[in-house]
């Protein structure tokens, strides 16, 4: 890295962090329970929450006493996300609040004899430092310039602020980094995006097929009890992986495809439904738009064709094609989640979305439900000022069918360019580590120098903080309030987050720092409420509740606006696509200029000696966001490298052996990962869990464990329809020695 | 009474929910567990198999710890429940070697502890915390000799295993397969 405006300071050589590191993790004096079985005393009492671990958002009972001990988080019997059961992260939810290694009190980038430190603040000192910068950078460039990054919930009061000033530049890496080519590809499909959590009516399925989504290590709740309940009702599962996953080893076809080849399967099986007859006809007649374009453009992709792309057999193809068919309509040829892969996942997932259609899947029992939200409206206040430009100016033309502000394109247009009039000059980053979240580090590090301001938000000293100008303490969910969840699901439901301890430290929770900015930049008027309480009770009251029965429901069902969750018999269905059916041609992609239908391209193999880095998720941890909690380090606190027994052999390679990486541009991993020498892995691929190999020292428990998947992911396949980051392309090497020069420090 | 619990290895993921859930419901020290997960993989690639199961105290009928606690710290409970009295254990570790399923750990307070089937949510007619929270619901927990309970129905449906029988210890942990 060049020399810096903006040094990576550690957050641990300053003041109270560094001296409370030696602390113990969990304090046992309280309601501790010896093996006599004595119950922990009534001075229990349990609150509402949702969880923030993960974006499945699981709504629960906080157990904690007078003196701030949390004993247990249960999951809410009502809540249709968890049905009473959170996952492991959400059960370990109280290592976040207990993590002695947060960030405990705010802080500002300060050059004392030429050194850049961090230097402990007061809110008011440092919110004043925020407010002074927003508005400077408003009113030399123009309130646009600045961008919000955010995956956290607090995130949503901080998007009220930037609207306020008159800026919509607010990104979510969910989008572009994850989700996105499958919200783009079934928008063009059935004008309708699958959003969180997914629609799919996996308990009622009688056939589930998993396209490199491994349900099980991914635990998105909801759909992990739902498909146990299908093993239960003896649904066939399909799983389409490189990887003997988890869900693999319950599935009655495993298909070991050869990686980057996923596309041609799909075609493959759309070329047999069709060929053979085995589409649903009535339903693709009387909702779909393009059938014959479809049938003569998939003429010559036959499983012959498909067997020497994929190396999967033909009969394989048909027979799981068939398995397909006969459970037509109860399928589901799953969307996926994280699906920015290869650079051309939009035409990926616009073939998953043409496979369901011809299945007849959507709106079908066992397929696609029809899901309500109850909305909450907004608390009264003036109308937000229209922005003068949008993310969209810095490219114009680009993107048109992102249909979410793309978070590599923000990072993009933050590095100077002379050909475009705004540059951004501000970010606000809250709940997301964009070190481990953004490919490509270098890029992200430059636009981050061209900043004239940064300021963070977050719980823990991840490695973003370190480049802050101020770093903004926000206390855990446990600790706060929020927005209440109103996400989609069968029935329409609300789910109240409260705080169940006071904040610990000086942390606050983001409402209030939001407000006091508010303030300070002479924006009330946005921001009219006394008080969150207030904010969420004028809310509650305006759809019959109150933050009263909130508190003692935790979750609130109400009626469905629409009777059915599925189609009824000869329904006629107006679809929100241009021309009102199922587009198996898409004439928005024809339009911008893209195949109106997939077509398959094959993708760069690894040289000689190297592997392609897949990467994947831990049931226990999120993201990077979870790898220094000290309940969920104890289930797993390193990832290791997933090697194939006969390259094992080929490298002389040990089981648990440490070894270094190295990608095809040369970039080595910071750290050694351990070796896992298995039969679950296919000979042209490793693979290691996202989220690991932190390089800041004040991640006390998760410092140099393991490798970084992002750090050697620098080679980015962008997806041409909605700005999304391939980034499977990569490939690499082992390195025995530590191929490092000196020892790495943060 | 005969308390039991069946796993269906069919279902579970080794998400380990079970194990946090336990560690929070009975304040189980960081670092130490009182039930865990074991994958077994046979075969190679492409041909393979993975089993998975969620493992703890088997609660044997003719336990090994009992047996050679010299305190009698270590003893049989309603319903068969093997349970650790805290306050009269000594910590020797006698019923530590003699287990075979490895499923008991020192406590740094000084005491041998393992699971308990949450006896104290079992006795107010809960079930364990591990088959409360399991999003797989794949343990079934009940009463053997209750012909109609839910671990007896499972078991009359499904085939299943047990662990190191050989041993002769009699355990009451029934893994579906």
């Amino acid at each position: 890295m060049r020399s810096n405006r903006r040094d990576f300071i550690k957050i641990s050589s300053m003041g109270i962090g560094g001296a409370a590191v030696a602390a113990p993790a969990f304090n046992w004096a309280h309601g501790a329970i010896k093996a006599d079985n004595k119950k922990p005393g009534s001075e229990y009492k349990r609150t509402s929450t949702y969880c923030e671990i993960c974006f499945w958002k699981c709504a629960g009972w906080v157990y904690s006493n007078e003196e701030g001990h949390i004993w247990k988080i249960e999951g809410n019997a009502d809540d249709p996300h968890c049905n009473g059961r959170l996952c492991p992260r959400g059960t370990g939810g109280v290592g976040m609040y207990n993590d002695t290694d947060r960030l405990k009190t705010p802080l500002i980038r300060k050059t004392k004899n030429g050194k850049q430190v961090f230097e402990e603040a007061t809110w008011e000192e440092a919110l004043d430092v925020v407010a002074e910068n927003l508005k400077k950078i408003a009113r030399e460039h123009g309130p646009e310039c600045v961008a919000l990054f955010t995956h956290g919930s607090g995130g949503k009061f901080f998007g009220d602020l930037l609207k306020a000033t008159g800026s919509t530049n607010i990104t979510a890496p969910s989008f572009a980094q994850c989700r996105g080519p499958r919200e783009t590809a079934f928008l063009a499909t059935y004008g309708e995006i699958i959003a969180s959590p997914e629609f799919t009516d996996i308990r009622d399925t009688k056939c589930l097929v998993l396209i490199g989504s491994h349900l099980g290590e991914n635990m998105h709740n909801g759909q992990v009890q739902e498909m146990s309940e299908a093993i239960d009702k003896g649904a066939t599962i399909i799983t389409v992986d490189p990887r003997y996953s988890t869900a693999a080893s319950k599935s009655k076809h495993w298909l070991p495809i050869k990686p980057a080849t996923d596309l041609a399967l799909l075609l493959a099986w759309i070329n047999v439904l069709i060929t053979e007859e085995w589409y649903d006809k009535d339903y693709v007649e009387r909702y779909t738009y393009g059938f014959d374009q479809l049938k003569s453009h998939v003429q010559s992709f036959t499983p012959e064709w498909a067997y020497g792309i994929t190396t999967l057999a033909p009969e394989v193809i048909r027979e799981t094609a068939k398995e397909m068919a006969n459970a037509s309509p109860a399928v589901i040829v799953h969307p996926g989640r994280h699906v920015t892969w290869y650079g051309d996942d939009t035409q990926r997932l616009r073939a998953v979305a043409i496979l369901n259609a011809l299945l007849g899947s959507w709106g079908r029992k066992g397929g696609f439900y029809s899901p309500e939200k109850k909305s909450l409206p907004s608390y009264p206040h003036p109308e937000f000022p229209k922005p003068k430009r949008t993310w969209r100016d810095a490219h114009p033309g680009k993107y048109n069918l992102a249909l979410e502000v793309v978070s590599n394109d923000i990072c993009d247009s933050t590095i100077p360019s002379p050909d475009r009039a705004c540059n951004f000059k501000g970010w606000i980053v809250n709940g997301t580590n964009l070190i481990s979240t953004l490919p490509d580090l270098n890029k992200t590090l430059e636009a981050i120098q061209n900043l004239e301001f940064m300021v963070v938000i977050d719980t823990m000293p991840m490695e973003i903080t370190g480049y802050a100008d101020v770093v903004l303490p926000e206390c855990t969910y446990l600790e706060r309030y929020d927005y209440c969840r109103t996400d989609q699901h069968r029935e329409p439901n609300i789910a109240l987050r409260m705080p169940a301890v006071e904040p610990k430290y000086n942390t606050k929770p983001s409402w209030w720092m939001v407000k006091k900015l508010a303030s300070k930049m002479g924006l009330d008027e946005f921001f009219p409420w006394k008080d969150i309480e207030e904010l969420l009770d004028w809310q509650l009251k305006q759809v019959g509740s109150s933050l009263e029965e909130m508190k003692h429901l935790g979750v609130k069902k109400f009626p469905r606006e629409y009777d059915d969750l599925y189609f009824f018999k000869d329904q006629e269905v107006e679809f929100n696509t241009n021309t009102g059916k199922i587009e198996l041609y898409s004439t928005d992609l024809a339009s911008e200029g893209f195949d109106p239908m997939p077509v398959y391209t094959k993708h760069e193999e690894p040289p000689p000696g190297f592997y392609r880095l897949n990467y994947g998720r831990s049931p226990a941890h999120t993201f990077s966001r979870t790898a220094n909690n000290p309940n969920l380090t104890d289930l797993v606190d390193e990832n290791v490298l997933w090697v194939n027994p006969q390259v094992a052999k080929d490298w002389s390679l040990k089981n648990g052996q440490s070894i270094w990486l190295e990608n095809q541009d040369g970039i080595k991993s910071k750290f050694s990962i351990k070796v896992r020498i298995t039969e679950r892995i296919r000979f042209d691929s490793v693979y290691m869990v996202h989220g690991f190999g932190h390089s800041d020292k004040k991640l006390s428990r998760a410092y140099g464990k393991g490798v970084s998947d992002s750090e050697l992911i620098t080679k980015v396949l962008l997806d041409p329809v909605m700005g999304g980051t391939g980034m499977r392309g990569n490939f690499v090497t082992f390195k025995l020695e530590n191929p490092n020069e000196e020892e790495v420090v943060s | 009474m005969r308390y039991a619990m069946a796993i269906d290895t069919k279902k579970c993921v080794g998400c380990a929910d079970c194990v946090v859930a336990c560690q929070t419901e009975n304040n189980v020290p960081i670092g130490h567990c009182r039930d865990w997960i074991v994958e077994n993989t046979a075969g190679t690639y492409p041909q393979l198999e993975l089993e998975i199961r969620s493992e703890r105290c088997n609660h044997c009928e003719n336990s090994p710890c009992v047996r050679c606690c010299p305190t009698g710290a270590s003893h049989y409970a309603e319903g068969g429940i093997v349970l650790v009295t805290g306050d009269d254990c000594i910590g020797c570790g006698a019923c530590i070697a003699s287990c075979p399923y490895d499923a008991r750990y020192p406590h740094p307070e000084g005491y041998v502890d393992k699971c308990t089937f949450c006896d104290h949510r079992v006795k107010d007619g809960q079930k364990p915390a591990c088959v409360d929270v399991c999003p797989t619901h794949c343990m079934y927990f009940g009463d053997l000799d209750d012909p109609n309970s839910e671990v007896s129905n499972i078991l009359k449906k499904r085939k299943y295993k047990r662990l190191i029988p050989e041993a002769g210890t009699d355990p009451q942990l029934y893994f579906l397969i």
